[in-house]
């Protein structure tokens, strides 16, 4: 029991930092631009591909290295000639601009990699179990996950709050006006903000693509889950984002290591029911089961009695 | 008659207060205009009423009817109409669909959808009415939004007013007019708000004294005269903390 | 009588096209695609009602669809096993009181805000169901969803409905009511305030509306013609999955009506229109249209915001001011080399798309293999490409001077 309950935390947290980096990216943009950038799943989806075909020459240090600068770069340019020209048509076109992006990037990544599933492996120096408990092994790779999720989130965390750019950006985000009467150049700002941010999420697929396997399905599967944990914590709240990403990280790992189910609650409530009712499927529910849709039930719950989300600002 | 009375009135937004202990009568058929400087919680004063902000404490009375807790759509069906500082209009839709749907309401028609406006020859009489009143009847297919500013400005009253509510909030009305473009609207809105009673905020004083009956002054959330115009302007504490420079130096 | 007769005469118009569609192309593929047609045209046109009309972004709006359709399939079924006795054109009637009955449910929290609020409760709401989708086994089928027989019902005047013709009639009766009634219910104070709402829901509460009401009731709508795009759904194929209540469909359904022209009623039906085409014929001819679908997508959210209808609504006032013509010469002069461009960039992707053998194309035989294709394909793509951007100021201008205001316009101020 104890052992199910340590490498459910341990996986928990691995999955809960790796959303993170890219819910962090996603928050930044938000702040800064107000955009709730629907194709940032995809921009994570293109650091796993490009990680992917740099390896295939340069290894995976080399991904690590090159795919992150390589999307954080398309992601500036996208901002810069895409983004930028919608923003006058208003927030829906922007949203609906993102929406048709990531539909697009899925569809590029199927033409330039095709629709098959990569052989993207973990590096051979990290291939060896970190400990084992119970008998169970814990990878290097998983902990060298952890270790760069965290070493990212404390290198943000003091760019923004210590450094110059960062005390501007955060200036940005709340008096963008003010800001550029102060002589900043605010659209350049944007547009590195959103490269950063996209980079982020790129960092994010180099190191996922291995473990969650990188195929062109990819960003969907993650996508909608990142949007939840930016909604969830506060839209524009990076320590939001943070609970949040940990939060459902652990929640669904939890789920799906329980075994626990409908039929135990009954059963603990000295119910029974036939097998062949029409409800059947109810009664037989499993926690691991609902897992996928513990985060949406999340969502929703959150916004009926908290609109503005776990750290958001109250409304007026 | 008492129309509107507040009594001992508070708004806080956090620590600070904006809004401390405002008693106030309005009577029917009054034109009551409350000045005072920047910041002195006009707008606020205004949200209130209406039901934009809900009050921290204190009572709202219309008619002998509670309303500090009514949402401002409850309050507006009330018979209780106001206008904005900065113009609020539908700007996607045509100058006479704004006055329509300012009308819906109180012709009864409420969230129909087995009428077509089209043939609610009443109602479309109604909004021409009001086109003409506020001299817009020829732009009344134009979208609201692509009007020129004095244009929008007549608008913004034409659907506070449209409905035909009896008592009638104007916030700041010329703010940002030329002065031909503001004379004309002072006319506008002597013309349209015959017969009701008014509350309005203005900084023009001229306009002030011009239009209303009676004059509250308030200074940093308390009303520190509520007097006639003509007391007002002989009000030794309200030339201190307040008309002094504008008066002698109009 | 002269305001009624051009009040009328396009509805005319729009049910004589729908009838005589078939007499024209009547092979198995256009009667197929017009079926698509039929079930697009509801389901984009009852999406606008919530995001053009209402202001609404939803992420998951096929939920409605897909519940109308589940419902409507089980409908078959129950008429299959003779538990119930109606004819199936009642079948799309029953999809919609399904979906009325779900939106009626899920727009009682949702549609308290519009925004990112409704818009990410939208998402949730959708994935949600989606995901109970492949939960609830004994009513969604798991991933082989469920499936009935239309032909089991009482005859409608003889007719059996085994034909995809006589569906076809029937989904034209249905898209035919479902439009007109749609297009009524912009014209009533409920479908006039919904647009109030979504310009300034502020002020709509001042003039004594409730913006949640007014929301509420376009949602409940919305979803009650979502469901019966989801009964025609189910009549016409006899199946659905959870495919059909999915993000996916939810997105495609997003991307008609924007594509279309959220601002205009006939916006949607052209976005409808224009992707179930692409999906059925372009889907013949390469592998890679999901590829130029998301591009036009992209491209037309850039370039034409108010999407193919704004397009055309664009050049009204060079029409009434009988100044079309002189736009003619300039789009001629930007449009070929622009055309010739995306041709080539066309080609150029289908060609390093195609294995080994040569790529048929325009009447060309081109191979992957030869540098010199390449090398031409790209000279031509670039001189088309600096054609185009040449002549564009010369279109600019035109259309400028076309559009040009001449002051005082009979509109002079008093």
């Amino acid at each position: 029991m104890i052992e199910v309950l340590i490498f459910a935390t341990l996986n928990g947290l691995v999955t809960g930092l790796l959303l993170f980096m890219l819910a962090s990216g996603l928050t930044l943009i938000f702040s800064m631009m107000g955009v709730l950038n629907f194709a940032h799943a995809s921009f994570y989806m293109l650091g796993a591909y490009f990680a992917y075909s740099i390896s295939l020459y340069l290894g995976f240090w080399g991904g690590l290295l090159f795919a992150p600068l390589i999307v954080g770069v398309l992601g500036a340019l996208i901002e810069r000639y895409g983004l930028r020209k919608v923003h006058d048509s208003g927030h829906v076109a922007e949203l609906v601009f993102t929406f048709g992006l990531a539909f697009l990037i899925e569809e590029a990544v199927q033409f330039f990699w095709g629709p098959d599933t990569k052989n993207y492996q973990t590096p051979d120096l990290l291939d060896f179990p970190l400990f084992t408990l119970f008998g169970q092994e814990f990878s290097a790779y998983r902990g060298f996950m952890i270790t760069i999720s965290v070493g990212i989130f404390v290198a943000l965390y003091y760019v923004l709050t210590r450094s110059r750019i960062g005390i501007i950006i955060q200036a940005a985000i709340t008096h963008p006006n003010t800001v550029a009467n102060l002589g900043h150049n605010v659209p350049l700002i944007f547009m590195l903000v959103f490269g950063v941010g996209t980079a982020l999420a790129g960092v994010a697929g180099v190191i996922a693509g291995p473990v969650l396997t990188t195929f062109p399905g990819m960003a969907l599967v993650l996508g909608s889950i990142v949007f939840v944990i930016v909604v969830i914590g506060g839209l524009g709240s990076l320590a939001g984002a943070f609970i949040a990403s940990l939060l459902i990280g652990l929640l669904q790992s939890y789920a799906i290591a329980s075994d626990v189910g409908m039929a135990d609650l009954l059963n603990l409530l000295g119910l029974e029911f036939a097998r062949d009712h029409p409800l059947d499927d109810l009664w037989t529910l499993t926690l691991p089961q609902i897992a996928p849709l513990l985060p949406y039930l999340l969502l929703v719950l959150v916004l009926i009695f908290r609109p503005s989300g776990l750290m958001g600002k109250r409304e007026q | 008659m008492t129309v509107l009375s507040l009594r001992n009135v508070h708004k806080n937004f956090g620590e600070t207060s904006i809004i401390r202990g405002v008693d106030l009568d309005i009577h029917e058929g009054e034109k009551h205009a409350i000045i005072g400087p920047n910041g002195a919680g006009k707008s606020t004063l205004f949200h209130l009423i209406s039901g934009r902000y809900h009050v921290s404490s204190g009572t709202i009375l219309y008619k002998d009817e509670e309303i500090q807790n009514k949402t401002p759509y409850e309050i507006n069906r009330l018979g209780l109409a106001r206008s904005f500082q900065v113009t609020n209009i539908f700007p996607r839709l045509n100058v006479f669909e704004n006055i329509r749907c300012a009308l819906l309401w109180s012709h009864g028609y409420a969230y129909s959808f087995w009428q077509l406006l089209g043939r609610q020859q009443a109602l479309n009489d109604n909004a021409m009415e009001v086109l003409q009143q506020i001299g817009l009847e020829n732009r009344a297919n134009y979208p609201a939004g692509e009007l020129a500013y004095a244009q929008q400005r007549a608008l913004e009253l034409g659907i506070a007013v449209a409905s035909g509510a009896d008592l009638i909030m104007l916030d700041e009305p010329v703010a940002g007019m030329s002065h031909s473009e503001a004379e004309k609207a002072v006319q506008l809105i002597r013309k349209i708000t015959q017969g009701k009673t008014l509350i309005m905020v203005e900084h023009d004083m001229n306009i002030v004294f011009d239009v209303a009956d009676k004059i509250s002054v308030l200074v940093y959330g308390e009303i520190i005269a509520s007097d006639s115009p003509e007391n007002i302007r002989g009000n030794a504490r309200v030339q201190e903390a307040y008309l002094g420079e504008v008066v002698s130096g109009a | 009588m002269k305001t009624l007769v051009k009040k009328i005469s396009p509805w005319i118009g729009y049910l004589l096209l729908l009838l005589l569609l078939p007499q024209f192309f009547d092979s198995v593929l256009a009667v197929s695609i017009f079926n698509q047609m039929a079930i697009a045209i509801v389901f984009a046109l009852s999406y606008n009602m919530l995001l053009g009309q209402g202001g609404m972004l939803s992420f998951g709006h096929a939920v409605y669809f897909g519940l109308g359709g589940f419902l409507a399939v089980h409908a078959l079924i129950l008429i299959e096993f003779e538990t119930l006795t109606f004819s199936i054109i009642y079948i799309p009637l029953v999809g919609g009181l399904f979906g009325l009955l779900a939106a009626l449910f899920i727009g009682s929290f949702s549609t308290r805000k519009a925004g990112t609020v409704f818009a990410m409760i939208s998402l949730g709401v959708g994935e949600l169901i989606a995901a109970s989708s492949l939960i609830f086994v004994s009513f969604f089928g798991g991933e082989a969803g469920v499936s009935g027989d239309r032909t089991y019902g009482p005859p409608f005047f003889g007719v059996e409905f085994f034909q995809n013709i006589e569906i076809y009639y029937l989904a034209a009766a249905w898209v035919f009511i479902a439009t007109l009634f749609m297009y009524l219910f912009t014209q009533t104070p409920a479908g006039r305030m919904a647009n109030a709402v979504r310009d300034n829901p502020e002020r709509a509460e001042f003039i004594g509306y409730s913006a949640r009401w007014v929301r509420f009731i376009s949602f409940a709508a919305a979803g009650f013609f979502a469901g019966v795009a989801g009964g025609l759904f189910a009549l016409n194929y006899e199946f659905i999955t959870e495919e059909n209540l999915n993000a996916v469909t939810s997105g495609r359904v997003l991307l008609m009506a924007y594509i279309g022209g959220l601002g205009y009623f006939i916006g949607p039906i052209i976005g409808a229109v224009v992707l179930t085409l692409m999906n059925s014929l372009l889907s013949n001819y390469t592998e890679l249209w999901m590829l130029y679908l998301g591009i036009l997508f992209v491209l037309t959210v850039m370039f034409l915001p108010r999407g193919f209808a704004g397009f055309i609504m664009m050049h009204q006032l060079a029409w009434t001011r009988g100044k079309l013509k002189s736009l003619a010469l300039p789009y001629v002069k930007t449009g070929v080399p622009a055309t010739v461009f995306l041709a080539i960039c066309v080609a150029l992707i289908e060609l390093s798309h195609v294995e080994g053998e040569a790529l048929h194309y325009l009447g060309l035989e081109l191979s992957q293999d030869s540098g010199l294709t390449w090398a031409l394909l790209l000279i031509a793509a670039t001189a088309a490409f600096i054609a185009t951007r040449k002549t564009l100021p010369q279109l600019r201008n035109a259309w400028i001077e076309a559009n040009h205001m001449e002051d005082s316009s009979g509109e002079a101020d008093p």
